[in-house]
């Protein structure tokens, strides 16, 4: 078992590819909620995705970042059509399959492919890993050159298992074996887009590289298309060529990697990175600003409103309650590089005179120390 | 907190008209014949159609349901009285009122009920709670296999041995029987102790294992070990901390268990010949007196509704979480 | 006895200076398959005021060393040995009355996810003020008083009324800073945050860690701060832990060990992770295989089946015999301490860049 990949070094960012894959326009999906007496009605909904734009070119890896409840997860199960959207159009490869119906869906299906998040209840403890491998040809009657089996056990040997490991249970598998099991899974029917949901988060660390070196390939060798959902900035980063950065059911600002990591211009992602704990080997690790935002992300059943991250945004005025901002490409951003925000921040992430700190315990806490950085605090 | 009760009994006024309407079209507008069942054998056609006038089932379906619904919430007329709310007809074999006839039984069954579940709390929850302090010790050893083995009996096992060392070979205790409690509270006490008891100790075997798993579940969870964590002392945590959620899962199957008993312990009750509300369904059954089946089925079911909204203010009282949903 | 030894820039020692110190503790746990040697020899010290951090992976034995410390493993089915003295009281053989004057009072704890740490049927000013009471002896009123004040300075917003509140009612981030608060409430000398941030997002993890770092400022607690991310670790330790299977494998402060980690599974930890000014066209280099079972862990050095370097030790060094960690800065390994820095030279710096 090969768990070094060796793989020449990856080129850079194909520019941004001239064939679309995937197109999504303003892609909603609100949840009902229901309550009240004596009859129950819909009382409210959960706005857990809210007029999503996104682009997948062919071959290309686009991440999607946010905190939880951002919608980003929902996306990738809209997208996958393991939910019905509420509103709004997906358009793959030229067909809207908004609201295909299975049979339409069908050649749609096996060519998007999901990995998802849990490696250990997303298979099926029961199945042999080969018939979880084969069950996706089977049910799309696929009867590959040289036969399933022989198929399986390329996909094993491709994902870096033991082919001979072809009737072993899941639970005979760690965590990282798990989740090679479901990229197998995924690779089966040759698809040209993959949506992965965090599918490394559940992972240790020594696993995870291992994983995302084995998408790395895939994607690269493969030429598919990723869908790379995430929380950990890091992993995006190294993973994808384009970043949405997705806050409470909205994309505030998309762009090539370098533009969204390193030339920002919505405050939530300066926010993001900011906060992002790195290792710090140099000493120069004091070049990067610092922002605390206060409190937690609001709720998606009533999100404020006009811009959503305005209650936690340290440059809010009027104009951020009344009016949304939409995604526009600002100027001095490349193309492509779109930001929702009517007082966007400057595109770079050294750091500032003075930090941002608006968590009123910290402001408290630093302003004492700061006071008598000399005499010893008093104890009560 | 006082909404949701009257939402939950609005909602159980709505759920027991249905179930009225359930059991009055399943039973009288049903293909069997209820004229002709209320005859018997041998009857003549003449007098089938007397009986049809009699009770009238002539009239149309939805005029029927009517009656019978309206006599439920303000009584009716039959040719040989009047019937008074709530009314759930006349017996076809007895001629008795239903009505009259359940409440006739159900101090029975009442008194088996209440005496049952006070038993079985403090001795079954009681024990398992015990046994979960004491995890591992001889006392919980001693308790899982008691109940193990007590569980795993039958009422008409264990009820012919207690009346058989208690009653017929010592003498030393009266045959079982109900005596109104007004009457004599002794006898009455007397009367019923040996069938409540005998109850009791099959459910408190299953309460005793309940109690314990519960408690053991919630001692392993992390707010209990938290509580720990801030130096609260074992007793503190196990009777503040893990006490509470594990009544959760105690306080559902008793809410299930006490509205299965007031419905009637027929096992019980026969095992002691007793005349309970349960004798009474299996007496309609089988003789098919519809109208007393149906009355005490929806005697049972109202039983039903109020145990689990009872269960509902439990779990809210319980748990802050369940209160503000 | 050992302590770690400080750089130059140690402030002058006061008094004693390690204020917790672990010797060689031994935690087993007895299941169905076997006995699982959750923790194998481990020695370390805490340093008044200052924050130990342990990093590890899953089954690394660095969650189940705070609880041995606390004395909350279970004893029916755990066995700990060794030594833990905090402040020179002997913890492991301590009566449960001794341990519980202390918990909560001279040692706390702050858990993981304080959804299922808090308990759901009280309201956190209860939960709150009830070790306060215990241990201070405080009235209900002067307890409420300080648990107002402890929740105002965690940052909860209008603390007279969210005293009242039960924790569902609180949010991700302001429950973790209610848990806090709870465990800075008898102004403990020992924190131990366990995965504090896990649990959280990035932008309110920023928010928990900062909080933490200027509340220990404030109160002079010393804090073990234990987690699986190296990225949150640098920003709060002062030394570091690194855990493997069980043992300890490397540790010295926090600068020493990031920036010139000598034990090969520290290399592969860091060398796995991407970083945020990374080099995108760099592929991560991942530890091959998974962490051993610790039902049967592998004899020797435990990281040895996974470790790339070990044909440079000659013989059969790193699969039968145990390398020892040395007191202060070092790492347990068998490479001799040139080939550490050659091949972390030539080989581990250039991953980093």
């Amino acid at each position: 078992m090969s768990d070094n990949l060796t793989l020449p070094a990856q080129q850079g960012p194909t520019d941004a590819s001239t064939e679309t894959l995937l197109e999504v326009q303003g892609l909603t999906k609100h949840f009902p909620i229901y309550g009240g007496f004596p009859i129950k009605r819909k009382v409210g909904a959960v706005q857990a995705v809210d007029g999503v734009d996104l682009t997948v070119g062919v071959g290309e890896s686009v991440g999607l970042v946010g905190e939880s409840g951002c919608g980003k997860s929902t996306t990738g199960r809209l997208i996958t059509r393991l939910l019905e959207p509420t509103a709004g159009k997906i358009n793959y490869m030229g067909q809207d399959i908004t609201h295909a119906s299975r049979r339409q869906l069908a050649p749609v299906r096996s060519e998007i492919q999901m990995i998802f998040q849990d490696p250990y209840s997303s298979l099926n403890p029961r199945q042999t890993v080969g018939s979880i491998i084969k069950s996706p040809m089977e049910v799309n009657g696929i009867e590959p050159e040289g036969g399933q089996e022989k198929k399986v056990r390329e996909l094993l040997e491709l994902v870096g298992l033991n082919p001979e490991h072809y009737n072993r249970f899941p639970h005979e598998f760690s965590g990282g074996q798990r989740q090679r099991i479901g990229v197998a899974r995924a690779l089966a029917l040759n698809p040209k887009l993959i949506v992965a949901d965090e599918p490394v988060s559940a992972l240790d660390v020594s696993i995870q590289a291992q994983v995302v070196n084995l998408l790395q390939k895939v994607q690269q060798e493969l030429g598919i298309a990723f869908l790379f959902i995430a929380h950990d900035l890091a992993i995006v980063r190294h993973f994808s060529q384009r970043v949405a950065v997705m806050y409470l059911g909205k994309v505030v600002e998309v762009g090539d990697r370098d533009s969204i990591y390193n030339r920002p211009r919505h405050p939530y992602t300066h926010a993001l990175l900011s906060a992002v704990p790195e290792v710090a080997v140099d000493d120069e690790a004091g070049d990067k600003e610092r922002i605390r935002l206060y409190g937690d992300v609001p709720s998606p059943i009533s999100p404020p409103s006009g811009c959503r991250f305005r209650t936690r945004c340290w440059k809010a005025q009027d104009k951020c309650a009344s009016e949304e901002p939409p995604l526009l490409q600002l100027s001095g951003n490349r193309d492509g590089h779109l930001t929702a925000c009517h007082f966007p921040e400057d595109p770079t992430t050294e750091a500032r005179a003075e930090d941002v700190v608006l968590d009123p315990a910290l402001k408290a806490l630093e302003k004492d120390t700061a006071d008598d950085t000399e005499s010893k605090p008093a104890k009560d | 907190m006082l909404q949701f009760i009257i939402r939950r009994l609005a909602g159980a006024v709505v759920t027991l008209f249905l179930i009225g309407a359930v059991t009055f079209f399943l039973f009288i507008a049903g293909p069997s014949d209820y004229a002709s069942l209320a005859c018997g054998r041998d009857c003549s056609p003449t007098r089938i159609a007397d009986i049809r006038e009699a009770l009238g089932l002539n009239l149309p379906v939805a005029t029927q349901f009517w009656q019978f619904m309206s006599g439920i919430v303000m009584g009716r007329d039959f040719p040989d009285g009047h019937c008074a709310a709530p009314c759930l007809g006349q017996s076809f074999y007895s001629g008795d009122m239903v009505w009259d006839t359940i409440l006739d039984r159900f101090p029975t069954t009442l008194t088996l009920t209440v005496g049952g579940t006070i038993c079985f709390l403090i001795f079954g929850v009681g024990a398992g709670m015990i046994s979960a302090y004491r995890r591992g010790s001889t006392l919980d050893k001693f308790a899982t296999g008691s109940s193990m083995v007590l569980s795993s009996f039958q009422i008409y096992f264990l009820g012919p041995i207690a009346l058989t060392v208690l009653v017929y070979s010592t003498g030393w205790m009266e045959d079982p029987g109900y005596v109104p409690i007004s009457e004599d509270p002794v006898r009455w006490f007397v009367g019923m102790s040996i069938p409540v008891v005998v109850m009791a100790t099959i459910f408190t075997a299953q309460y005793t294992r309940m109690a314990r798993a519960s408690m053991i579940e919630q001692l392993a969870e992390e707010h209990v070990r938290t509580a720990r964590a801030k130096g609260m002392t074992k007793k503190y945590v196990f009777f503040r901390y893990a006490w509470r959620g594990s009544l959760i899962p105690i306080v559902t199957v008793l809410g299930i268990d006490i509205s299965s008993m007031l419905g009637g312990a027929v096992v019980t009750e026969l095992t002691f010949s007793l005349q309970g509300i349960g004798r009474l369904a299996v007496n309609g059954a089988m003789t098919r007196d519809l109208p007393l089946t149906m009355g005490v089925m929806m005697f049972g079911a109202f039983f039903i509704l109020i145990v689990n909204i009872l269960t509902d203010i439990a779990y809210a009282w319980i748990d802050p979480r369940v209160r503000l949903s | 006895m050992t302590t770690l030894t400080k750089t130059e820039d140690a402030p002058a020692p006061t008094g004693p200076e390690s204020f917790l110190s672990v010797r060689d503790l031994r935690v087993q746990f007895s299941t169905e398959d076997g006995i699982v040697k959750a923790v194998d020899g481990l020695s370390f010290d805490v340093e008044r005021g200052k924050t130990l951090g342990i990093v590890g992976e899953s089954g690394s034995g660095k969650s189940v060393t705070n609880l041995s410390i606390l004395g909350l493993h279970n004893p029916r089915t755990s066995s700990v040995d060794g030594e833990i003295l905090l402040d020179g009281q002997e913890l492991v053989t301590a009566t449960d009355k001794e341990l519980e004057q202390l918990r909560g009072n001279k040692m706390a704890m702050i858990f993981q996810d304080p959804l299922t740490a808090l308990s759901p049927y009280y309201t956190v000013g209860r939960q709150l003020s009830e070790p306060f009471m215990k241990h201070r002896g405080a009235s209900k009123k002067e307890a409420k008083d300080r648990a107002i004040q402890m929740l105002e300075k965690v940052g909860i917003p209008q603390p007279k009324v969210r005293f009242d509140d039960y924790p569902h009612q609180f949010s991700g981030g302001m429950r973790q800073r209610a848990m806090i608060a709870m465990a800075l409430m008898c102004d403990p000398d020992l924190l131990i945050a366990d995965e504090p941030t896990t649990a959280l997002d990035v932008t309110v993890q920023a928010q928990i860690l900062d909080l933490l770092k200027d509340l220990q400022q404030e109160f002079g607690s010393a804090i073990i701060f234990i987690t699986h991310d190296l990225g949150v670790i640098s920003n709060m330790a002062d030394d570091l832990l690194v855990m493997y299977a069980g043992r300890a494998v490397e540790r010295g402060s926090v600068k020493e060990v990031l920036r010139t980690p000598q034990h090969p599974y520290t290399w592969g930890l860091l060398s796995s992770m991407p970083r945020l000014d990374g080099d995108i066209h760099e592929m991560l280099t991942p530890i091959p295989g998974s962490p051993p079972s610790l039902l049967t862990p592998p004899p020797g050095c435990r990281f040895h089946p996974r470790c790339a370097f070990k044909d440079e030790v000659a013989g059969t060094l790193c699969s039968d015999t145990r390398p020892p960690l040395a007191d202060g800065r070092a790492a347990a390994c068998h490479l001799t301490a040139e080939q550490k820095q050659t091949i972390f030279i030539d080989k581990i710096q250039p991953r980093l860049r």
